[in-house]
């Protein structure tokens, strides 16, 4: 074991990682810890924008981007961060321009804007053009970008080392962070970097379930740190599925399609969302397109021999558009189902795609213990964190915007906090809990395979807990988890080395995805009602007088040692507007 | 609306789709051998599914022990890099039935970087060489209260090298590269060109100088094998050739 001192310790190198760790490492000494190398995250496979209400292309306001924020997170979406976020915006927009991101431009010259799925003008009159956008891998060039500004800065990274743990020390009565614990993917020896203060931006974990758009390693890491040391997760119920994701690959398709004009169609050629979004139609909230790609699937309108999908239409847009605007859509299109998007419809289906909820924070990027208490020394930022700026259905473009925003509030707080406290004294031996998993994953004979869990949990997930969600089947989830929990103690690995043991730590995640899919079900199945992401046919209507309100989540060991999850829950902040139909 | 590449597609996803295919991939484990050898793997497959869901397979049903970089799964993320068939691909970008799957698919690490475990391969050198190229925009004097503007056709000019995902598979492909470590690699070149070609940048001079090196551009000897391998479809070979002409010239 090592340990290692550093000021300020970031867990993820993504774009909200990165973002914290520009201006962190200007401040205080700064370690970044990554499971990835930094240009790995996912935050590059981002395809359709950044909001920002610039007003470059057509008259727009950052309180016209508040109320879309709040009206798309339909009104679970804390208030007063929504402000921060869409007022923080423009700047954040510039400064990526002024780090050297490379924008497409109008012919003036300035940024140009796209228009993207929920934003709007003047409160919901018509769709605004609002997205920031560098063709369609605005993520990857956010990412290079980052990167390449990390690299001017001098931050220090430790690339391929594994955040375990989150040790937290009570001092006086207060939980307080004394560090993390990291496993060393080349060499399997675990580090302690005892630290002032620590900000998770470890990203999603939408690798519970099969149709997903995100990467394999996207496995909640941070939030089930933090959640197994007692700390609240919050509003995980709410997942977002993204309407147009390839069909059964679950590799997305940026909405910016449709911003673009593309029209989605069921299998007679009937432009569907006219139906159930008149003005919005294919731009629509996705948590509506979602729900109605499904509809139209259920009642025999999909298309294929099964009718199990619905077709994304770009026939109609010139071919210089595809190319100059999307790219590398057109080209998945081509490299992955063998179409032509010039000619043909592409086959879509709704995806796993972005996780609402996560670990508590203040807006100033500080963890909650509660409702209320900040933990000192902790923070997050980014997909991993619930601020929370996108309540119950996030609106496309405001997760870059989101991991800038709060990226850039969490580097700059954390610092200011490492430079006026000391170190908490480390826990005695801080690594325990790491190795003892380790050498039990390693020691195991048991006859699980991880392979096969995983992929119980994953159908179970989809076909349970995605757009559509009843008491029976979130109950069906529920007990299978539980299951799969039990037989997860069960499970084993082959390769015993120490190098590059991807074996061992695809375990590791797994028994981080099997913690969250449970809170997320649990959660689930408390919410009797339906509002943005969670759609409980059951409930089909929102019900603002018991559930407008977030679910706090957190882990309980019995007596007996068995742990469960107990719901708690915080009231929403409400400043300017009051809760409203959605329509769209 | 016109569909009929679907119908053909999913008349073709009726009948049984999967095939048997072998995989012969290049092992090596120093816990456990000195030696690296080629290891036989048969599965049962879609040929339509990429060459990462056949190594996933391998990993998750036969053996646990085989070892990859891998995150996103659709050519973004520029982890896995290896040569498939001899040719230098990502895993997650090629087909199973676009490299011949009658005979065995030969699956090794990338060349000229040293091999960890399996198909890992040591990346230090090659973000180093990166590094060294200040991959970063350098503007002088009062930052502009707005954006910096960038006519349509000043952004178009460096377009082509934005896209890199510094996966390696073009410097990996190198023959000079393979011969001497020591030369940055087209990579770091391709990521040089981005910026010296940005009309916001004002650096340009000094990373030619550092491109003059005897390390540098003129090291390249315009095999193509780059432009060939890259996964993103950046013309490299075309790009260090218009940074060789900057410094013939010194315009850009
Ligand atoms: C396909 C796709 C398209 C999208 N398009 C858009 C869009 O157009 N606009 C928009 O606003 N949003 C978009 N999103 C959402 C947005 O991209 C993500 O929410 C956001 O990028 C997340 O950034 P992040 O920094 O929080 O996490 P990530 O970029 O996922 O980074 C996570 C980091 O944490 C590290 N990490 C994870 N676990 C550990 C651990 N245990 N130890 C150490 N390090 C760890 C990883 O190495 C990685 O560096 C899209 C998402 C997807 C999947
Ligand atoms: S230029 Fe192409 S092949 Fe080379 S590192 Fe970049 S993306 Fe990979
Ligand atoms: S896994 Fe990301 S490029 Fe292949």
């Amino acid at each position: 074991m090592k340990i290692h001192k550093y000021d300020t310790v970031i867990v993820g190198a993504g774009g909200a990682g990165m973002r914290a760790a520009i201006e962190a490492t200007k401040r205080s000494r700064t370690a970044v810890l990554t499971k990835l190398y930094p240009t790995r995250s996912h935050t590059g496979a981002a395809q359709g924008g950044m909001a920002a209400a610039l007003a470059n292309v057509e008259d727009d306001n950052w309180e016209w981007h508040t109320f879309d924020t709040v009206k798309g997170g339909d009104y679970l979406v804390d208030q007063d961060a929504a402000e921060i976020l869409a007022k923080e915006a423009i700047d954040a927009v510039l400064d990526l321009e002024k780090m050297g991101l490379p924008f497409n431009r109008t012919p003036d010259g300035t940024i140009d804007q796209r228009r993207f799925g929920g934003h709007s003008r003047n409160h919901g009159e018509a769709p605004v053009r609002r997205s920031c956008y560098a063709a369609d891998r605005t993520g990857h060039m956010i990412l290079q970008t980052l990167y390449q500004n990390c690299v001017k800065e001098g931050v220090e990274f430790f690339n391929e080392f594994y955040v375990l743990d989150q040790l937290l020390v009570e001092v006086d009565g207060v939980k307080k962070s004394a560090g993390v614990v990291a496993y060393e993917l080349a060499t399997g020896e675990i580090h302690v970097f005892q630290a002032k203060a620590v900000i998770y931006a470890s990203g999603g974990t939408g690798k519970f379930f099969k149709v997903t758009s995100n990467a394999h390693t996207l496995t909640g890491d941070g939030q089930a740190a933090c959640y197994r040391r007692g700390l609240p997760l919050e509003d995980m119920e709410f997942f977002q599925f993204h309407p147009t994701g390839i069909w059964r690959m679950g590799i997305l398709l940026t909405e910016g399609a449709r911003g673009e004009g593309g029209i989605l169609r069921n299998k007679d050629g009937e432009r569907f969302m006219e139906k159930y979004a008149p003005v919005m139609k294919d731009l629509a909230s996705r948590d509506v397109v979602s729900r109605s790609i499904y509809t139209e699937i259920r009642e025999g309108r999909g298309c294929g021999p099964a009718g199990d999908h619905v077709y994304l239409d770009l026939t109609h847009l010139p071919p210089e558009q595809l190319d100059a605007k999307l790219p590398d859509i057109t080209e998945f299109a081509r490299t992955y189902l063998g179409i032509e998007p010039y000619t043909d419809p592409i086959p879509i289906q709704p995806t796993a795609h972005y996780a609402m909820g996560g670990i508590p924070t203040n807006v100033e990027g500080e963890v909650l213990a509660d409702n209320t208490t900040v933990v000192p020394g902790l923070y997050a930022a980014g997909e991993v964190a619930c601020v929370s700026v996108h309540g119950a259905n996030r609106l496309g473009t405001n997760s870059l915007l989101d991991i800038n925003v709060f990226g850039k509030r969490s580097g700059i707080a954390a610092a200011k906090y490492a430079a006026e406290n000391d170190y908490v004294e480390l826990p005695e031996n801080p690594a325990q809990q790491v190795a003892d998993l380790v050498e039990h994953l390693r020691n195991s004979t048991g006859t699980e395979r991880v392979a096969d869990l995983r992929l119980e949990l994953q159908e179970t997930m989809d076909a349970n807990v995605m757009v559509f969600r009843t008491e029976q089947t979130i109950k069906t989830a529920v007990e299978k988890i539980a299951e799969l929990r039990e037989r997860y103690k069960n499970v084993s690995v082959q390769d015993k080395g120490k190098r590059f043991n991807t074996d061992l730590l695809e375990a590791i995640e797994l028994g981080n995805l099997l913690d969250l899919a449970e809170v997320m079900a649990v959660s689930a199945l408390a919410r009797k009602e339906s509002r943005g992401g969670h759609y409980r046919e059951d409930y089909p209507n929102r019900d603002d007088v018991n559930f407008m309100r977030h679910t706090m989540a957190y882990r309980e060991v019995g007596a007996d040692g068995k742990d469960s999850v107990r719901l708690d829950y915080k009231p929403v902040v409400v400043t300017r507007y009051q809760p409203m139909e959605r329509k769209y | 609306m016109a569909t009929p590449t679907l119908d053909k597609m999913e008349a073709a996803a009726a009948a049984s789709p999967y095939i048997t295919v072998t995989f012969r991939i290049r092992r090596y484990n120093p816990e456990v051998s000195a030696e690296a050898e080629w290891q036989d793997f048969q599965i049962e497959i879609d040929p339509k599914e990429r060459v990462l869901d056949g190594l996933h397979k391998i990993k998750w049903d036969l053996d646990g022990t085989l070892t990859f970089r891998r995150s996103c799964a659709h050519g973004i993320c520029g982890s896995d890099a290896m040569r498939i068939n001899g040719k230098n691909r990502l895993a997650c970008k090629t087909l199973i039935k676009d490299i011949n799957p009658e005979k065995p698919i030969t699956v090794e690490a990338i060349k000229g970087l040293t091999v960890m475990k399996d198909l890992v391969v040591d990346m230090e050198p090659f973000f180093q060489a990166y590094r060294d190229v200040m991959p970063f925009l350098v503007t002088k004097g009062n930052e502009p209260t707005r954006e910096r503007l960038q006519s349509a056709e000043d952004r178009e000019r460096f377009d082509d090298t934005t896209k890199c995902i510094l996966c390696a598979a073009c410097t990996s492909s190198c023959p000079v590269f393979w011969n001497d470590g020591q030369y940055f690699g087209p990579a770091a070149i391709v990521n040089a060109h981005r910026f010296i070609f940005d009309s916001r940048d004002e650096a340009g001079e000094q990373r030619l100088e550092i491109l003059n090196d005897k390390d540098g551009v003129w090291r390249c000897r315009t095999t193509f094998n780059c432009t060939d391998a890259c996964p993103r479809g950046i013309e490299v070979t075309k790009a260090i050739q218009e940074v060789k002409r900057a410094l013939i010239t010194r315009r850009f």
